[in-house]
């Protein structure tokens, strides 16, 4: 347990919606629109929060759960992941391992939960959530598995203690290339375009937004606060690989909260530049993840 | 020593009093059930006591075959695999009192009995023989035995054809079996299994071709990819306890073979880790794949069991590859991870094979597409079928994660410090075994989504029947160990010490050691999990004081708007898995039959797809198609006189007399 990364977590549970109000602006600003406030995300918790909420007949006690264990899982992912130069919470051999399948157990209660309300739309975009994370799994666990054999260690908090900065002059194009696969990985997982439109109105075409169609109130703030969270902890991971270490502890923690939001800038100038791709073409996408993925674990090979 | 023979007494006597009773009422199917379990807690005690001190029990006695010897040895490795196979068979056969319910009166039942009792005698047997001969006799009532079981509705022609299929996949993997048991007796000039343990086969050639026939011969016992046609027929052919039983312990007998096998072939060359590694590959991901593909229940269970066969071989290949460079982390992880996997299975599938059951008793039919809205009708069954299906994707907090958990270790580790030619095969591994959990999750959020969520899909659902207790209590228990290895995690990967010190033959301390390596990070992990089922309270706690006075109300599903939805809408489970289907084409070779809705009042429309099996079609039917037409030209020795026969048997004697003395 290291007490010193309290205070990452606790920036992560203030300030990961955040995020999303900067993914908007950024959007925004390249739409030459004014866009939502930064603080939007916060209001809209706020407001689902005091609501009540409505349940299908169809619905079983799964669909009121999928929510709460939705939300469990990623708050416990976020004490796996270290931030910056700070070490996680909790730290130990392939601990990547169980945060994988921590975000494994999301999704399969976010899917279950769609499934439980008998739409053809929910179970459309279920069925694409399955299709893509199981192409997306591979690419992020052979891109951990480069990073674990360059630093030589099997926890994430040692991996990126030792890959930031001065590692990126002598194993530059194996690191550049694990951080593009990490890229798309994060694209992918959070239903972002290239991969997802979290913003079109039409349920036809989205995945992660017409999976929770449903759910109203309280239950959806939960999803909406989890979905920040799983943002969060995947641009952890690709801010830990950049992010050098200043040896200043509060010099750490601003590099380390501006890396992310620098991540949530560029995933709003992708959003902005690159329209959706077809549904067919992601598979390519992602299994080309898994192959940079790879091919950086074979250059790295000689280390 | 005498509680082993207690239970197979136990099994034997149970199996001819019910065939000569031979009746249907359910005070005698608890008379089958009471020897089965009789039998299985007395083989329990000694194998457990076996796994916890590591002192193997032996028991001789001469047996007038020739070169055979009843010769049975009860050592960690045999007693690892025993008390899954007993604990299966007595949960099984108390499950089959309340299934074979809607049976009774339409047929006498006793042979049924018969041969469930003698197939778990024959596993038994199985485990313990260390003669040969006796092996290969106990592995042809285990197979013959369930040939029975499989074809037990045999007046359906799926069911014939698919027992067919079984005994000819069965009887070819033994005909390998038996050159290497041949070659085996040869080479150490004894039949003795514990003999061929102690002097090695040392001559690398010999080796090589021995461990082939053992992959070959075991694998298809097993159902390693292309071995497994045999799996996908039978499975859903036989009762559905019966198919618990076959895809949760008897195909483990193949692993059993196969382990016990590399104990006698020396330190593997590379080439052997690199086999195993591609064989686990292709069945995991090409078993889930066709298992994503399958409508019916049963089927999509039978093509998991080989995608978990191919983890089990993974973790196995993990540790060869730890044997070729002297690794003791990755032998022990390796074999560790892949003999936990056994455990796991067994306990998952054996599950998930009893809810199938749960709901073609119900409903009447394992047909996903017909089914829906089960959570409702049949909450235990759902709920203990929800914690299978969370197990077998490998996902916390049950006992799938963890021995994926001990396989993925070991290869990062592996992959971290060693050169390409161990490196490259772990991180295929490594992306091979993350795409079998993503499809495996895919699968079951289809499996359990599709059959227990949403609305009925067809009227007969409507009158659906939960299972009654006798059928519950067997699926709680095996819940409840799914449950229990997933939180004491740590405490269940210690009581691998004994196995993994008699199948690696490392010193005791080395095995503990790795092993508290792999036990720190779970500890974490079961530490993890608690904080998780805290935060978890704490956010339904959150709900419940949220939503307090405030209105919660019912209404229906939207759907834009749409007042009249009707339960046909619905995602089927063929829709679900359609990306799937489109992007694997190439390897699936789905059939589809559409007939497009047309004019403005379609009077009809409908879409057909079936996915037959990638081997079947392609490889084993041209081939034996080749062989019947090749044999069909000797047809003209068999002219049906009994006279003539005897005559081709002193001929053949007289010829082989004539040999021997030439």
């Amino acid at each position: 347990m290291n007490t010193i990364s309290f205070i990452p977590l606790l920036l992560a549970l203030v300030l990961s919606p955040l995020l999303l109000g900067i993914i908007n602006r950024t959007k925004a600003l390249f739409a030459g629109r004014r866009g939502q406030p930064f603080l939007q995300t916060y209001f809209d918790l706020w407001k689902l929060l005091q609501k009540g909420a409505i349940y299908s007949r169809t619905t079983t006690w799964l669909f009121r759960a999928g929510p709460m264990l939705g939300l469990a899982a990623v708050l416990m992912a976020v004490t796996l992941v270290p931030f910056g130069n700070f070490p996680a919470l909790i730290a130990f051999p392939a601990d990547f391992l169980f945060f994988a399948c921590l975000l494994g157990v999301m999704r399969f209660f976010t899917v279950i939960a769609a499934l439980d309300t008998g739409s053809s739309f929910e179970g459309m975009g279920a069925s694409r959530e399955v299709f893509f994370s199981a192409l997306a799994e591979p690419a992020l666990l052979v891109a951990l598995a480069t990073l674990a054999r360059q630093a030589g260690s099997l926890s994430l908090s040692t991996i990126f203690g030792q890959v930031s900065g001065g590692h990126w002059l002598q194993a530059g194009p194996v690191l550049a290339l694990v951080f593009i696969a990490l890229m798309i990985v994060l694209l992918a997982e959070n239903a972002r375009i290239p991969v997802d439109d979290p913003n079109t109105h039409l349920e036809l075409t989205m995945i992660h937004e017409v999976m929770v169609l449903d759910h109203g109130g309280p239950d959806f703030a939960f999803i909406l606060y989890g979905a920040a969270l799983k943002l969060w902890v995947l641009a952890a991971l690709v801010v830990g690989m950049i992010v050098p270490d200043t040896g200043t502890l509060w010099l750490n923690l601003v590099l380390a909260v501006g890396g992310m939001f620098l991540v949530a800038v560029v995933v709003g100038v992708i959003e902005s530049l690159m329209a959706r791709l077809r549904l067919l073409m992601v598979p390519q996408l992602l299994a080309g993840a898994g192959a940079l993925a790879a091919m950086a674990f074979l250059l790295g090979l000689n280390k | 020593m005498t509680l082993l023979m207690l239970a197979m007494a136990a099994l034997f006597l149970g199996g001819v009093v019910m065939l000569f009773l031979n009746g249907s009422s359910r005070n005698l199917f608890w008379l089958g059930a009471t020897f089965v379990s009789l039998a299985a807690v007395s083989g329990c005690i000694p194998a457990i006591q076996v796994l916890a001190s590591g002192t193997a029990l032996q028991l001789r006695y001469p047996w007038p075959v020739p070169f055979g010897e009843f010769f049975i040895q009860l050592d960690a490795l045999s007693a690892w695999f025993l008390v899954p196979t007993l604990l299966l068979s007595a949960l099984s056969a108390v499950y089959a009192v309340g299934y074979l319910r809607s049976q009774s009166g339409k047929r006498p039942l006793g042979p049924l009995w018969f041969f469930y009792c003698l197939l778990v005698l024959g596993m038994m047997l199985v485990l313990l023989s260390r003669n040969a001969v006796l092996f290969l006799s106990a592995w042809e009532l285990m197979a013959v035995s369930s040939f029975f079981l499989v074809t037990f509705e045999h007046e359906r022609e799926s069911v014939r054809s698919a027992g067919w299929i079984y005994l000819v996949a069965t009887h070819l993997g033994t005909g390998f079996l038996l050159v290497f048991f041949i070659l085996m007796g040869r080479e150490t000039n004894s039949m003795d299994l514990t003999v061929w343990a102690e002097k090695g086969v040392h001559t690398p050639k010999l080796a090589g071709i021995l461990f082939l026939l053992a992959v070959v011969g075991f694998g298809t016992k097993a159902g390693f990819m292309p071995f497994h046609v045999w799996l996908p027929e039978a499975h859903p052919a036989a009762p559905s306890h019966v198919s618990a039983l076959m895809s949760g312990v008897m195909i483990k007998t193949g692993i059993y073979g196969l382990v016990r096998a590399f104990t006698f072939l020396g330190t593997p060359p590379l080439w052997r880790g690199w086999l195993l590694i591609g064989i686990g590959l292709t069945s995991g991901v090409l078993g889930v794949l066709f298992a994503l593909a399958q409508h019916d229940l049963k089927r999509l269970l039978a093509y998991h069991s080989v995608e978990n066969i191919g983890i089990i071989a993974l973790g196995l290949g993990v540790g060869l590859l730890g044997m070729n460079t002297g690794s003791s982390a990755l032998i022990v992880l390796g074999f560790g991870g892949g003999l936990l996997h056994v455990l796991n299975h067994a306990l998952f599938k054996g599950l998930l094979f009893l809810g199938a059951g749960a709901v073609l008793h119900g409903t009447g039919t394992a047909e996903i597409d017909r089914l829906g809205g089960l959570l409702k009708r049949m909450p235990w069954t759902a709920v203990t079928f929800l914690i299978g299906a969370v197990a077998i994707s490998g996902l916390p907090p049950l006992n799938g994660f963890v021995s994926e958990f001990l396989i993925f270790l070991g290869a990062f580790q592996g992959g971290v410090i060693f050169g390409g030619g161990i490196a490259v095969p772990l991180l295929a591994l490594i992306a091979g075994l993350a795409l079998i959990g993503g499809l495996a999750a895919a699968c079951f959020t289809k499996a359990f989504g599709i059959v227990f969520l949403g609305e009925p899909r067809s009227k007969d659902i409507a009158r659906t029947h939960e299972a009654g207790w006798v059928m519950r209590l067997p699926m709680l228990a095996l819940a409840a160990g799914c449950v229990f290895i997933g939180l004491f995690a740590p405490v269940v990967v210690k009581s691998l010490q004994a196995v993994l010190e008699n199948v690696t033959g490392l010193p005791p301390e080395n095995v503990r050691d790795n092993l508290a390596a792999a036990t720190n990070p779970l500890t974490f992990v079961v530490i993890g999990i608690a904080a998780f089922l805290l935060l978890l309270l704490a956010l339904i706690l959150l709900r419940r004081t949220l939503l307090a006075g405030r209105r919660v109300e019912e209404s229906v599903t939207w759907g834009c708007g749409y007042a009249q939805p009707t339960a046909r809408i619905q995602y089927t489970a063929s829709s679900f898995i359609q990306p799937f289907t489109t992007l694997f084409s190439w390897l699936l070779g789905s059939h589809r039959q559409l007939q497009r809705p047309e004019g403005i009042f379609p009077p009809k429309a409908s879409l057909a797809t079936e996915t037959p099996d990638l081997c079947h079609g392609n490889l084993y039917r041209p081939g034996f198609l080749k062989i019947n037409w090749g044999i069909s030209k000797l047809r003209w020795l068999q002219q049906g006189h009994v006279q003539l026969y005897i005559l081709y048997i002193a001929v053949t004697l007289i010829v082989l007399l004539a040999w021997k003395f030439r």
